[in-house]
């Protein structure tokens, strides 16, 4: 039950922001309530979640369409719990941004917020085939508006690339759906058992390599996360591109296990060249959402490594990336909304010398620039040298080619910092631009501490993702549950 | 003393009730003083229409069994009986539409034609020999002619009028050619006879069931049998697209099933792949027709062809799985249909001139309620989830595959893909050109909000509630469409 109010309560929260007619600070204000109450029921649900158990928690069935073997299914696994609750905390700071930033057209703003995410809980919480693509779909229509009504100058173009790309993913993907879930005659991941073939297998990969993205399906990235508004653009590379993961992890691996073995080379070769071209192309960027986007796509390419590595460091490695890449990319984009306010643009050739008068902006970018080139100890160092670590198996190529991108890492991390803070004062940088105030630092500290948190203690999150604490014997067990 | 054929009036009723309206209304037209002839004929629209819904849910009720009855020329089933229901209630969806339509003449006439459309077209779904059916298709067909044109002072309206007129009468000629051409093979008239009597490979035969196959494709607008469509769609009054639209497509294709799947079994090898083929090209040529259409009538008269290539595969699937998927996704498709249509006739009274992808920009801030409407049309149409497009769309897709047919299922995927396209473009439209400015020398209605249309909101809410509805409770309905497939002889 637990889990379906997790997704009903944005939800619900949404249709109730439409429908009340209320002023704009009363709209954010019941928009961020229901936001609040959402992380309460979350971290409330985290009390009694046993990580170790091989049964989905607070799980849900219900006949919905028994003609095809549809059902109503959904429940948490501790990876699942991991990336619901980075859908909640991201979407939580981004309504906030939102408040804060007194976005137009409020009561329609906030309501497809809260559409947004719950959408993406549904996406993670998703145990059926058909529930999953629903909510994966049913997140687009949100972004669709967000994007199109309130993004930047080249809305409309970003919009149209960003729903051609995703949507011919996703319609293969509904393809493959159909095949499996007719061919099995059920929808429900648990009962589906594993396929051998490869068309339906290249289906679902299509539409989760157009949304992680991988090379060469990420021609919507860059317009997308610089034309969104930038808390959208937060969810967009934080937490929906998590949607991939979580489609790898769980439909992807334990249901075709011959096919994974076939074109696992072939994966791991495109995700090692996403991480090298994304790393290579947010050096080169000229802005700080540019470089934030391309980083992401990096970023993704080392947890999709993680994933087809299909062993325990890279599974463990890759949820606890998801959730560290998420927070960082999520607090960039929010960062680089507030200079983009304050400047009024994000290129570096007009920005620079932040630093000085602002400590509290310094001390964000910094940290935060910090935890995304992976310094060691930091909680991204952890994820990534697991990913590494798990990915050597596979074969050393991979994992010299992942050490190679942390350099890269390092260098577009150092000159993001550097070009916003130190070098000689920028055109757009005025002696009256302000550092961050109260309202925004709640907005982003909160992803920090969570971070620092992490840091201290990464096992937090590697030991209860799987079962057991062993995701590869989890997902070999669920390969085996074939009827 | 003559013999009189014993008449099952319960079967007949949802059709007579319809027939009674269309009586009343036009005596209304001539008795009732003008000033209340509106009122009038509305109250007994309404009244009519919902009694044939009533009256064909009683049929569904009592029918468990399929039985001939009227010496065999209808089959009271539940087939004919869900098909019924669904026309009464797009009939009266049309009605609610119509009174706000601000027509001055002829106002008895309209409903009197579009109740004795209904009529034909209800007992069109329960035809059950060649005879009934080519009445009760002429019959509604020459109601839905004379609508077209009853916007006598628009040349458009005339227009339409004239070309459904000639295009249908040579797909009615098509029909009644292949009914001949079957008689002659079988020397039967009645669609179970004829199974039985097939002599089977006579190509007589076979032509014969390629024509009528044909003629259908015409009132279903499937291509290439559609080129009616965009002009017929765009010129008729937009209330009379709206009931086009849904009512027509569900006749037609109910029908279509039925005969296939009762006169012609032993042909389905052969029928199957003709239906498949008419599928896939109305797929191509509705979807890209419809990218380039400007005219949001035409947008969505094209876009009504590609939604009848999906209908299409669900007989084509020629399987209980594929009559249940056909007649579920009409539902969805029906009330996505007729609330597109509704919310093309509120921004057109609004402006007073034809609506465009330009003039409707802004609408969704205007009229949130009216945006919110089209938004979910749009993407029911779409097949997106959280509609019952989706669905539909997913068991269509389902039973075609069960069929062995996996190629169709990716055809359809693909022209999914590209129906998105046009949807999403209305969509944008409503949603993200306000604020540009208008084109110069158009003058956007003034004076404020428009007038409240009451009765336009409780079409688009109904409309909206069973798009939205048929998604979630999408068991109740799937029964409904499997008792109604269990009718037919798989």
């Amino acid at each position: 039950m637990l889990t379906t109010a997790l997704i009903v309560v944005p939800l619900a929260g949404a249709i109730l922001v439409w429908v009340l007619p209320l002023s704009r600070e009363s709209t954010s204000g019941l928009a961020l309530l229901v936001a609040l109450a959402e992380v309460g029921l979350w971290l409330g649900s985290a009390r009694n979640f046993d990580f170790g158990s091989d049964a989905p928690q607070y799980a849900t069935t219900r006949e919905w369409f028994d003609q095809l073997g549809i059902s109503y299914s959904v429940g948490l696994y501790g990876f699942q719990f991991w990336l619901v609750g980075l859908a909640i905390v991201v979407g939580a700071c981004a309504i906030g941004y939102g408040a804060w930033a007194e976005r137009e057209r409020s009561r329609a703003y906030f309501g497809l917020l809260l559409f947004l995410v719950g959408s993406l809980v549904g996406v993670f919480a998703a145990q059926d085939l058909i529930v999953f693509y629903v909510f994966f779909e049913a997140m687009l229509i949100p972004i669709y508006v967000l994007v199109g009504v309130w993004g930047g100058p080249e809305r409309v173009k970003a919009t149209v690339t960003f729903v051609i790309y995703t949507m011919v993913g996703s319609l293969l993907m509904l393809a493959s759906i159909v095949a499996l879930g007719v061919s099995k005659g059920t929808f429900e991941l648990a009962d589906l058992g594993t396929s051998s073939n490869d068309w339906i297998f290249l289906g679902f990969l299509a539409a989760f390599a157009v949304k992680a993205p991988l090379l060469p399906f990420h021609g919507w990235l860059r317009l997308s996360y610089t034309q969104a508004p930038p808390e959208v653009a937060a969810i967009l590379s934080g937490v929906v591109s998590k949607a991939a993961v979580f489609g790898l992890v769980w439909i992807v691996l334990p249901h075709f296990p011959e096919p994974v073995e076939d074109f696992r080379t072939l994966v791991l070769v495109l995700a090692s060249a996403t991480l090298v071209y994304g790393s290579v192309l947010a050096f080169r960027q000229p802005d700080i959402r540019g470089v934030v986007a391309y980083s992401s796509m990096g970023q993704m390419g080392l947890i999709v490594l993680g994933i087809f590595a299909a062993n325990d460091l890279g599974l463990d490695g890759a949820v606890l990336h998801s959730v560290n890449h998420g927070l960082v990319s999520a607090g960039f984009f929010l960062l680089a909304g507030m200079i983009e306010t304050r400047a009024g643009t994000g290129v570096f050739s007009e920005l620079g010398g932040v630093a000085k008068g602002r400590p509290i902006l310094a001390t964000l970018v910094m940290v935060l620039g910090m935890y995304t080139l992976a310094v060691p100890g930091s909680t991204n160092f952890a994820g990534e040298f697991s990913i590494l670590a798990g990915v050597f198996d596979r074969g050393w190529g991979y994992a010299a080619v992942g050490v190679t991108a942390m350099v890269l890492a390092a260098l577009y991390g150092l000159r993001l910092i550097s070009a916003i803070l130190h070098e000689r004062r920028g055109s757009a940088v005025r002696d009256d631009t302000g550092d961050l105030v109260g309202g925004e630092l709640i907005l982003v500290v909160p992803l920090v501490v969570i971070l620092a948190v992490l840091t201290a203690w990464p096992a937090g999150i590697t030991e209860r993702s799987f079962p057991a604490n062993q995701p590869a014997a989890f997902i070999g067990s669920q390969q085996e549950l074939a009827p | 003393m003559i013999d009189t054929p014993s008449v099952d009036w319960l079967a007949l009723s949802p059709t007579l009730a319809l027939l009674a309206v269309a009586g009343i209304t036009l005596l209304g037209a001539v008795l009732v003083p003008r000033s209340s002839e509106r009122a009038f004929s509305i109250a007994v629209s309404v009244a009519g229409f919902g009694a044939s819904a009533v009256l064909a849910g009683w049929v569904f009720d009592r029918s468990p069994e399929p039985t001939a009855v009227v010496v065999e020329s209808m089959t009271r089933d539940r087939l004919g009986a869900l098909a019924a229901i669904l026309i009464a209630l797009v009939g009266l969806a049309v009605v609610l539409l119509s009174a706000g339509d601000g027509r001055r003449s002829h106002v008895g006439e309209y409903y009197a034609l579009l109740a004795a459309a209904a009529a034909g077209m209800v007992f069109f779904v329960s035809a059950a020999n060649l005879m009934t059916m080519f009445l009760a298709l002429e019959w509604f067909s020459i109601a839905l002619y004379v609508l077209c044109a009853l916007d006598t002072h628009r040349r458009a309206s005339l227009e339409a009028g004239l070309k459904y007129l000639i295009v249908g009468s040579f797909g009615s000629g098509i029909l009644l050619f292949g009914c001949a051409l079957v008689y002659g093979a079988t020397g039967e008239l009645g669609f179970s006879a004829i199974r039985e009597a097939t002599g089977a490979d006579d190509p007589l035969f076979v032509t014969g069931m390629a024509m009528i196959l044909a003629g259908l494709a015409f009132k279903v607008s499937a291509a290439p049998f559609h080129m009616w469509t965009p002009d017929v769609y765009q010129g008729a009054p937009t209330t009379v697209t709206a009931f086009m639209s849904a009512a027509t497509k569900i006749a037609g294709l109910v029908l279509m099933l039925r005969i296939l799947v009762t006169a012609f079994p032993e042909q389905a090898e052969i029928w199957s792949v003709a239906v498949a083929v008419l599928a896939v090209c109305s797929l191509a040529i509705g979807n890209f027709a419809a990218i380039a259409q400007r005219d949001v009538k035409r947008l969505l008269a094209y876009s009504s062809v590609s939604q009848a290539g999906f209908l299409l595969i669900a007989i084509a699937a020629n399987s209980t799985a594929g009559a249940e998927a056909l007649l579920y996704y009409l539902i969805p498709y029906s009330a996505a249909s007729v609330g597109a249509f509704s919310v093309v006739a509120a921004r057109e009274r609004e402006l007073r001139r034809p609506v465009t992808l330009g003039n409707l920009a802004g609408l969704g801030w205007e009229r949130p309620f009216v945006g919110v409407c089209m938004w979910w049309f749009m993407l029911s149409m779409a097949g997106f989830p959280l509609t019952g497009g989706f669905l539909g769309k997913l068991f269509i897709f389902s039973a075609i595959y069960e069929a062995g047919w996996w190629w169709l299922v990716v055809i359809g995927v693909l022209a999914t893909a590209l129906s998105l396209a046009y949807y999403l473009n209305v969509v944008r439209s409503l949603y993200m050109r306000s604020g540009e400015a208008p084109a110069a020398g158009v003058v956007l209605a003034a004076g404020g909000s428009p007038p409240r249309d009451l009765l336009l909101d409780v079409t688009l809410g109904a409309a909206l509630a069973v798009t939205i509805g048929s998604f979630f409770f999408v068991q109740p309905l799937v029964d409904l469409a499997s008792d109604a497939a269990a009718s037919l002889p798989f």
